[in-house]
């Protein structure tokens, strides 16, 4: 099957291209990318007007929670990559925090098959840094990497112990797999269900001290300084980690960070009427702290923007604010999320985004997506960057429907997207 | 005035006028308790039910006796609260209760926001009846009218809330309620119990118990919560006593006739001395007998709320 996306502004910032071009897909791959290509001989291509429209590569999330096995009832493989594709996400990478936990070959053999199976968009498997996501003992990461994983993450936890984490950087530089952490010291944040600060003491609420996250940024960095291993910081979401991270950056430190939309599009007073789709860990911050994210993604402090994805049902979210799940579904609205904050408000440029949201995870995990060479795999995005809609419940196709942007007048939408070359039906479940 | 708000869920989402009319209601139905036959048809053929997820039995009773002097019907269910509470939430449980034709729940629950979260599931009137360290709207309502019936207004009153002001919905309640009425109000407690920018809801705040009773005309002092977890670094009873304690020696030092008030149960010799709380100052009890009366106010007017 042959494809011809014609007049479309194609961003290809790993080759530095923008500008108004086709791209001939053909088998799969990126035949060619070029000014006015004829439609040649013998099989013709079908030929796509994406005239004012954004081709770029396919969005890459490094942060998805896909819940199975063991959570089919929130989401599976199947739901979880057709919300990917909705939102314009050709690849997405997938923690290991399921029931079991992806902490050794066998289970992840067995996801591979239930992705072989029912994945319509590419699905990169993260393993986990230390057996049953206990922090005790690491997992073997020669053997992760052997059985597929593509990077390592206790996400959801964050390893408490020194010597452990020592020793997991040095398996991660031995074995070139990255650890990706998701930072939080437990004893400072303990029972907290929302950022510390005024709106948690207006409402009552527990908070959960912003140092919580940075005092864990800060330790993992200095000891992958130590260890010269990489390691990439989950969810960043305090002003402090963002500054830390900077520093480490200028010295040296091959640290690289992540941020997720919500953290730089809502603020702790929108837990004021105690919806628990605004209760996700780490929490939503002050103003200050969203202000610092943005100038961290503008600098290139945060390296990524990913979802978090993290589905949950909702009779396990209609519940009082302190008994409820933390998390938020994120795959289908984080393009539009990012194009209102980020590019609307002159924060990043188009190309710079799609660094934000496809190059540079794509880089980071070490996977060969986020690029539209020529032979590449044709994972490819088509956005309506001006097209408007409203996110409705109903329209969400993942499992769940847990998010604080349920009816929000959203703004660039994904019209079409390709996997492999092939085209996808967007939101159809 | 005509009366909006189907719920009472704080004081933070009243105006001044809506905290004035309670309290300006309340007076009409404090007559009636002092009267030969203290019942009046006001919700006869209205049910209530007392829905508490937290033991409690002086609320329960006062609105117990508010409404059943309203002439409603009242259940009492108590629940025990649990992330992991077997059978329904909080909404299924609402929304049962609705299908029994219920037309009030007064709700006390050990989670904040747990009112606001069933007021929007039911159509039903919600009343918070203490909800987490949120909110207790009718202690503060009834600590203002026990206030404004003993020195005859609110406004311009230095009001100071003593004791642990992070973990105390009545505290809040009580800042947001005097504070929209014109109350100076100032909150002393040791640092540690002063929650993170309770300034912004415009108080003053001390840890100097002197300096916070000095120029006060009343004093709320709240139950001292021993057994709350407070990370450790918790004064003892004795050191409490001695630093934050009303005793009789620091009552000398304040205004004459000072209001000294406490939502109760008192921790008799840690928040105060015993001969403080029967002492001239203290109308402890008489809070008792008006929470009754502004808990009728508050029922009545839910109970005719134009929709």
């Amino acid at each position: 099957m042959k494809y011809l996306i014609k007049n479309g502004r194609v961003i290809d910032p790993a080759n530095k291209i923008d500008g108004i071009l086709d791209i001939l897909i053909s088998d799969g791959k990126i035949e060619k990318v070029g000014k006015n290509i004829e439609e040649p001989g013998s099989v013709k291509p079908t030929g796509l007007d994406a005239k004012g429209m954004i081709v770029a590569p396919g969005l890459v999330d490094m942060h998805t929670h896909l819940r199975e096995p063991g959570r089919e009832d929130e989401e599976t493989v199947l739901t979880g990559t057709l919300a990917a594709i909705k939102g314009g996400f050709t690849s997405i990478a997938c923690m290991p925090n399921t029931e079991p936990p992806l902490d050794n070959p066998a289970i992840i053999k067995s996801l591979k098959d239930i992705i072989k199976r029912d994945a319509r968009a590419n699905v990169f498997i993260i393993g986990s840094i230390t057996e049953g996501r206990a922090g005790k003992r690491a997992t073997d990461f020669d053997k992760m990497k052997k059985s597929g994983a593509v990077a390592v993450s206790d996400d959801g936890s964050s390893v408490d112990d020194e010597t452990v984490m020592s020793g997991a950087l040095e398996q991660s530089k031995e074995e070139n797999l990255l650890i990706i952490e998701h930072c939080e010291d437990r004893k400072i944040s303990g029972n907290g269900v929302m950022n510390h600060g005024f709106t948690a003491t207006k409402l009552g609420l527990k908070g959960i001290p912003s140092e919580s996250e940075y005092v864990r940024v800060k330790r993992n960095i200095e000891l992958a300084k130590k260890a010269s291993a990489r390691i990439h910081i989950a969810h960043v979401s305090t002003k402090e980690s963002v500054d830390i991270i900077r520093r480490a950056k200028a010295e040296g430190v091959k640290v690289t960070a992540e941020t997720a939309p919500h953290y730089f599009t809502l603020t702790e007073e929108c837990c004021a009427t105690y919806d628990t789709g605004t209760k996700m860990n780490p929490p939503l911050r002050s103003r200050e702290d969203v202000e610092e994210l943005k100038r961290g993604l503008k600098d290139g402090t945060i390296d990524v923007i990913a979802t978090d994805h993290a589905p949950h049902t909702d009779s396990e979210k209609d519940v009082e604010f302190a008994f409820a799940p933390f998390g938020i579904i994120g795959l289908e609205m984080a393009l539009s999320l990012s194009v209102m904050e980020l590019v609307e408000k002159k924060i990043l440029s188009w190309p710079e985004l799609i660094v934000k949201m496809s190059v540079n995870p794509s880089k980071i995990l070490g996977i060969d997506r986020g690029n539209l060479k020529k032979g590449s795999a044709a994972d490819i995005v088509i956005i309506d960057p001006d097209m408007e809609y409203t996110y409705t419940k109903n329209s969400v196709v993942s499992r769940s429907k847990n998010s604080p942007f349920i009816n929000w007048i959203l703004k660039s939408r994904v019209s079409k997207v390709f996997v492999g070359g092939k085209l996808m039906t967007v939101g159809d479940v | 005035m005509v009366w909006t708000k189907k719920d009472l869920l704080g004081l933070e989402y009243l105006s001044r006028e809506e905290i004035e009319h309670i309290l300006y209601t309340a007076a009409s139905f404090k007559e009636v308790t002092t009267r030969q036959i203290k019942k009046v048809p006001a919700l006869r053929g209205k049910t209530v039910v007392n829905l508490f997820y937290e033991p409690s039995t002086r609320t329960r009773i006062s609105f117990e006796l508010a409404a059943k002097r309203l002439s409603a019907d009242v259940i009492n269910v108590a629940v025990e609260s649990s992330s992991v509470r077997k059978g329904e939430t909080l909404i299924d449980t609402g929304k049962n209760i609705e299908a029994l034709k219920i037309d009030i729940i007064v709700v006390r629950h050990d989670c904040s926001g747990a009112p606001n979260i069933l007021a929007r599931s039911v159509k039903a009137s919600v009343v918070n009846a203490g909800d987490g360290w949120h909110e207790h709207p009718t202690q503060a309502l009834l600590d203002m009218f026990t206030l404004k019936s003993k020195l005859g207004r609110i406004e311009g009153l230095n009001v100071s809330i003593i004791g642990d002001i992070a973990h105390s919905r009545v505290a809040r309640s009580n800042i947001w309620g005097l504070t929209k009425l014109g109350a100076k109000v100032t909150v002393c407690a040791p640092k540690m119990l002063i929650p993170e920018g309770v300034e912004k809801m415009g108080v003053a705040v001390t840890n100097d118990l002197d300096e916070a009773i000095k120029e006060a005309d009343a004093i709320n002092v709240l139950r001292m919560q021993l057994e709350r977890d407070t990370s450790g670094a918790f004064p003892t009873k004795i050191d409490f006593f001695k630093q934050y304690g009303i005793s009789e020696e620091r009552l000398k030092r304040c205004k004459k006739d000072i209001v000294v008030m406490h939502p109760g149960p008192i921790n008799r010799g840690v928040e105060m001395s015993s001969g403080v709380a029967d002492g001239q100052n203290s109308v402890i009890l008489e809070q008792v007998t008006n929470g009754i009366a502004v808990r009728m106010a508050v029922l009545y007017l839910v109970a005719h709320v134009k929709r």
